[in-house]
């Protein structure tokens, strides 16, 4: 299965889903091509040619939603010499696709796509010299162009003739030239997506609609109270309902039926006694929690002498920013299917991770690696480690309990309540200016949950309910990163505090870390300015030495015709800046905001938003602005709105009434300037343009009302608690 | 066992539904295959199952299939296919407005009840006909211009 043609057609879209299927199943399974490779340092590991001269590309990195579908096959037709009309792209199949690490921190063009694009000048090359023996023409004599080899002179020799269904057999070539980028054809161009016409229609297949022969409905059934003991279960109580089983595997509660409602209804109408929680913090409590640590302090940056520096400044000032717990929120609550039988395994999952999880997956089933196949299929947005490798191990269990196919969707109250959370951030800035209004002295201290070193995978709900053991750890991604001022800073010391656990158990979430981390910097360079009587844009000028990040910042700024002065401005309309070089070596990214607040209701709204964007070679300019425009507005929600409310039991806020979401009526109008550089290799786009959003919003309420937000989200009881 | 017969997207259904108070969205995805509509909340909260009753958005999370009888349902699935898609959608399509695109089906029906009863809405009226529907990748701007772009008032 899982194999997803799609030919562009004259201009129309036209998607084919080709699902083969087995006698016994419509389950979506292909079986593996016999000798097929995954070494990821043999070409054949991505790329297949037909004996039609059709290619198949064979990706580890998957589509999110992200528009890898389109832009990495758009890189290897680059090489290939034809469009994309040719190209068929499989993804994220254990039997099918190479490792290429899970799809994450921006490496789907960045590593994924690029080495994709060298598998492909490889087989460029291959197929030259194959054509060049076969027409006994010079190799100099010939090109590869629209699925032929073309000599001079007009001989031609179709792909599909040349090598179609054998192997090309030779190894990835790091050295294979790649096309010079002013002959691209398709690199660059703004290619629709495949996916969003049956998307559109309503047809595209998630993985919420899958159906396998047999497959029974199953749901779990979580605690009143994290880390409550399942004490008793009272199975008479989904009698009525008929049909239902009920699987109890120590603490793990779940019930299984021949249909999802059965499935869902007996879910909440199953009466159980838990034991009390083993307690948590509330969401009151974390700041002070954090702050208690005990902490591991680790020095990540030092130059020159902060603390002199500050000790001797007359202009010196310090501030603490707050970062809550924020959900994925993904619109679709996680969703899998495991058919768990005869010590084999196959699981149908939104993993960005399928070949880590196999891993997984083995380990928590006793199975053998090779018995245990994952395959990817589009779940509901995600932006990190959602629930969706929780919901697969929930579907294993249930379904090695039942011994057929199960598919578990997690309800709302399921997803906000128990998907792994984007971790606090608590930090701590003091700067100081000099005389000559330059940031003299900076000191960032930051207390934040530490990652746990070569932890195979995050520790899963359903596995630690049924006590099977797994590594304990947490995981959160790069947390740390773009604590640092993007400027010149003579003195500068960046501290972690690092905490050996967290509130609630926490995971990645789009761009990990560096949207609080620049949310505090940006904001703080705005404190700084504003000390020094400068204007914000003028004086973040002053200090950045990299001509990358000058061009974004004052292309930002001239998306939204910006007028200097010191900050606060008259009233009325403000305006913010901010911007970040993301993990100090990858995309540069500012943004400029206008927003205005109504003191009254202490609401903000957000007028426009500019953000110019360097992420060196562009492949699909459409694509990237996309995830411009989903990283801004997906910011703007979590700044303005959002924030995990946690008892000491459980998580309290379990629908988008208590975890509301941006809406329509708080969009604002959204300007992107893309800076191509397209003789630069990429650097990714999914992530960096988030990292600006909230401190360019605070800058812009600081520039409009004269109040200084530091605590995420910037709800309207915190706005007019600052007018005080 | 109730036996239930709904008239989705033109065609009468006669159907058995174990009972009468499911929804009508699980009706839809389960037993007649059009998974076009898509469970996000099941509290009407987030408008990724809407579709239209007798040509108003409803959620069909909410609405227990048995109610929806002699009523008339239309399904994204009614409106074209990714082949031959409709007008609405094909502004969709124009616009690449869909990342994820879970919410989109959804989107596009609470459109298409805007548009019967306002063909030619501003880009504040779409925005409030769409207030009830929650994208989580970020794409309302897309959203908000491919419905003006079906409607002509882009």
């Amino acid at each position: 299965m899982n194999r997803r043609e799609f030919v562009f057609s004259g201009g129309a879209l036209v998607v084919a889903f080709t699902w083969r299927r087995p006698a016994a199943a419509q389950a979506p399974t292909e079986a593996a091509p016999a000798g097929r490779t995954l070494a990821t340092d043999e070409v054949d590991a991505f790329l297949a040619i037909g004996a039609d001269g059709r290619v198949t590309i064979y990706s580890g990195k998957v589509d999110l939603g992200q528009g890898l579908r389109v832009a990495i096959p758009q890189m290897a037709a680059e090489e290939l010499g034809c469009g994309v009309e040719r190209i068929a792209f499989v993804e994220g199949d254990t039997a099918l696709t190479p490792d290429q690490g899970p799809t994450a921190g921006s490496t789907g063009i960045m590593r994924g796509g690029v080495q994709i694009r060298q598998a492909a000048a490889t087989a460029r090359e291959a197929l030259l010299d194959l054509a060049a023996a076969r027409l006994a023409r010079p190799r100099a004599e010939l090109a590869l162009v629209d699925g032929e080899v073309r000599a001079t002179g007009g001989a031609s020799l179709g792909i599909g003739e040349l090598v179609g269904g054998r192997r090309l057999g030779v190894k990835l070539d790091p050295k294979a030239p790649l096309t010079n980028p002013a002959r691209f054809r398709v690199i660059g161009k703004p290619l629709p997506r495949p996916d969003v016409a049956a998307k559109v229609a309503g047809t595209h297949r998630f993985v919420h609609d899958v159906v396998v022969a047999g497959m029974l409905h199953g749901a779990v059934v979580r605690p009143p109270a994290v880390g409550a003991k399942l004490v008793e279960v009272d199975e008479a109580s989904v009698a009525a309902i008929g049909g239902v089983r009920v699987v109890r595997i120590r603490d793990f509660l779940g019930v299984v039926a021949a249909a999802e409602w059965d499935a869902m209804r007996a879910a909440r109408a199953l009466k159980a006694r838990w034991s009390d929680g083993t307690g948590l913090v509330g969401d009151a409590g974390v700041r002070a929690w954090m702050k208690k640590g005990p902490p591991v302090d680790e020095t990540l940056v030092k130059r020159g002498d902060a603390a002199a520096a500050l000790a001797g400044a007359a202009k010196r000032i310090a501030a603490e920013y707050y970062w809550p717990m924020h959900s994925h929120a993904s619109l679709g609550p996680s969703c899998a299917i495991a058919d768990i039988r005869e010590g084999e395994a196959t699981i149908w999952s939104a993993s960005q991770a399928t070949h880590r999880f196999r891993g997984t997956i083995a380990r928590l089933l006793g199975l053998a690696r090779e018995n245990v196949r994952v395959i990817y299929v589009d779940g509901a947005g995600c932006y990190g480690m959602n629930g969706h490798d929780d919901a697969a191990a929930d579907a294993a269990l249930l379904s090695r309990a039942v011994g057929k196919p199960v598919r578990v969707q997690w309800t709302r109250e399921d997803e906000l309540g128990w998907d792994p959370k984007g971790p606090p951030q608590l930090l701590a800035l003091e700067g100081a200016v000099d005389d000559d209004g330059r940031i003299a002295a900076w000191r960032t201290r930051m207390w934040i949950p530490r990652a746990t070193a070569n932890l195979p995978s995050m520790p899963l709900l359903g596995p630690q309910a049924a006590g099977i053991e797994q590594v304990p750890g947490l995981s959160t991604g790069l947390i740390s990163q773009n604590g640092n001022p993007p400027y010149a800073v003579a003195n500068q010391e960046v501290v972690v505090h690092w905490l050996a656990d967290a509130p609630l158990r926490p995971s990645n979430l789009r761009a990990p870390g560096k949207i609080a981390n620049g949310f505090a910097v940006e904001s703080f360079t705005d404190e700084l300015a504003a000390v020094a009587r400068q204007d914000a844009l003028a004086f973040r000028l002053a200090g950045l030495g990299d001509p990358r990040g000058i061009e974004v910042v004052k292309r930002a700024a001239a998306l939204i015709d910006w007028q200097a002065r010191p900050s606060p401005g008259p009233g009325g309309v403000g305006r913010g800046i901010a911007y970040l070089h993301y993990k100090n070596n990858e995309t540069y990214v500012a943004i400029a905001m206008e927003a205005e607040v109504d003191r009254r209701s202490g609401a903000i709204r957000v007028r426009r938003v500019g953000c110019a964007h360097d992420c060196g070679l562009v492949i699909n300019p459409d694509g990237v602005r996309a995830q411009i425009e989903g990283s801004i507005l997906q910011t703007l929600s979590r700044a303005l709105f959002e924030e995990v409310k946690f008892d000491r039991a459980r998580v309290t806020s379990v629908d988008f009434a208590s975890y509301p979401l941006l809406r329509f009526p708080d969009v604002p109008r959204i300007a992107i300037d893309l800076v191509l550089r397209q003789h630069a290799p990429p650097l990714g786009a999914g992530e960096a343009a988030a990292t600006p959003v909230a401190a360019a919003l605070a800058n812009a309420v600081y520039d409009a009302a004269g109040i200084r937000l530091r605590d995420v989200p910037f709800t309207r009881e915190r706005v007019r608690a600052a007018f005080g | 066992m109730a036996r239930i017969t709904l008239t989705v997207n033109d065609r009468e259904r006669a159907l058995d539904v174990r009972d009468p108070g499911e929804p009508l969205l699980f009706v839809l995805r389960n037993q007649l295959g059009l998974t076009g509509a898509k469970y996000g909340c099941g509290v009407g909260q987030c408008g990724a199952c809407t579709v239209l009753v007798d040509g108003e958005a409803v959620r069909s999370c909410l609405v227990p299939a048995g109610s929806a009888a002699g009523r008339a349902v239309t399904t994204v699935e009614h409106l074209g296919t990714a082949e031959r898609p409709g007008p609405l959608q094909r502004a969709f399509i124009e616009q690449q407005a869909a990342q994820c695109g879970y919410c989109v089906p959804g989107m596009v029906m609470s459109a298409a009840a805007l548009l019967r009863r306002n063909p030619r809405p501003t880009g504040d009226e779409v925005k409030r006909a769409l207030d009830g529907n929650l994208c989580r990748c970020g794409t309302h701007q897309r959203i908000i211009d491919a419905v003006l772009l079906a409607a002509g008032t882009r």
